[in-house]
């Protein structure tokens, strides 16, 4: 299958790249209990977040974030995908499943709430952290969900240094 | 106080799994969890981690988080894919037959320590 003028599949994903690459744009197809590739797509976000040259911690926010997302994905859902796309000044991660959505998302949010299976929690998941961890390291989160109908994901993290464009490398 | 991780190795009579091995690079702090959340939420960056689980999550959470390095405690040995995929990471492997508990407690003793953000 041939790509669209402008798209690249590199690693997992496939990449856009725009305006003299300072801004890029991207998705990641999750697959359901894949757990051989979890959290694959959520490192190479980190790779190419590292490749654009901006501040360390605002990726290192952005990758935990993305993890746990991705990771709810693999867990709880059959299907989803993550689309993310890096401005100059932020990157903006959405994630959109089709499982059977959150019923209560207050209560998802609590620290500790988690409704994952005794082999999810064996693997180092699923321990009602995975919500109240992507609050705390975004800058804007909101979610949506209802009964049947999946869960859309959105968060945004904000770089505080201005990016030096100049160097940026090959991605 | 830190240690590099030829330090770590003899201090906990460690392997190194990994073909990447920077025996002098410097570990400030160490996080020990076998909860990969809480490697998430409460570990800082440039960690060692010390941790019972060795697939390959393992590896890719470091990653995200900035671990330095793992530690593999109680003799747990992680599998070819594991190891092939923290050398791509550039994340050094080491096996130690100490418990976590113990392993934690002999590089606290010399003085690394503990690596809890709880903001």
């Amino acid at each position: 299958m041939s790509l669209a003028a402008g798209y690249m599949k590199k690693g997992l994903g496939i990449h856009m790249m725009q305006n003299k690459e300072t801004t890029m744009k991207g998705v990641f197809f999750l697959t359901g209990k894949d757990f051989a590739n979890a959290g694959a797509a959520s490192c190479e976000l980190k790779t190419i977040l590292e490749k654009m040259q901006i501040e360390q911690s605002a990726i290192r926010r952005a990758a935990i974030a993305a993890f746990e997302a991705e990771m709810n994905i693999i867990i709880y859902t059959p299907a989803g995908m993550m689309k993310y796309s890096i401005t100059p000044d932020y990157v903006k991660v959405v994630f959109q499943d089709m499982g059977h959505g959150i019923e209560d998302i207050e209560l998802a949010m609590t620290e500790g709430y988690s409704t994952a299976p005794d082999y999810i929690r064996e693997m180092g998941f699923g321990s009602g952290m995975g919500l109240p961890n992507i609050k705390k390291n975004t800058d804007e989160m909101k979610i949506s969900s209802a009964p049947g109908a999946g869960t859309t994901l959105e968060f945004i993290i904000k770089f505080k240094q201005e990016r030096d464009n100049e160097n940026i490398r090959d991605c | 106080m830190s240690l590099t991780l030829a330090e770590i190795k003899v201090i906990l009579n460690a392997n190194v799994l990994t073909s990447k091995f920077d025996a002098n690079t410097v570990i400030g702090m160490a996080y020990s969890a076998d909860l990969m959340s809480d490697v998430l939420s409460f570990s800082q960056t440039d960690s060692l981690l010390i941790t019972g689980l060795v697939d390959k999550t393992v590896v890719r959470t470091a990653h995200v988080a900035n671990i330095k390095a793992i530690v593999f405690a109680r003799g747990k040995v992680p599998n070819k894919d594991t190891v092939a995929l923290a050398d791509e990471k550039n994340i050094p492997l080491m096996i130690t037959n100490f418990s976590k508990y113990e392993s934690c407690g002999r590089l606290y003793e010399k003085g690394l320590r503990n690596s809890y953000d709880a903001k």
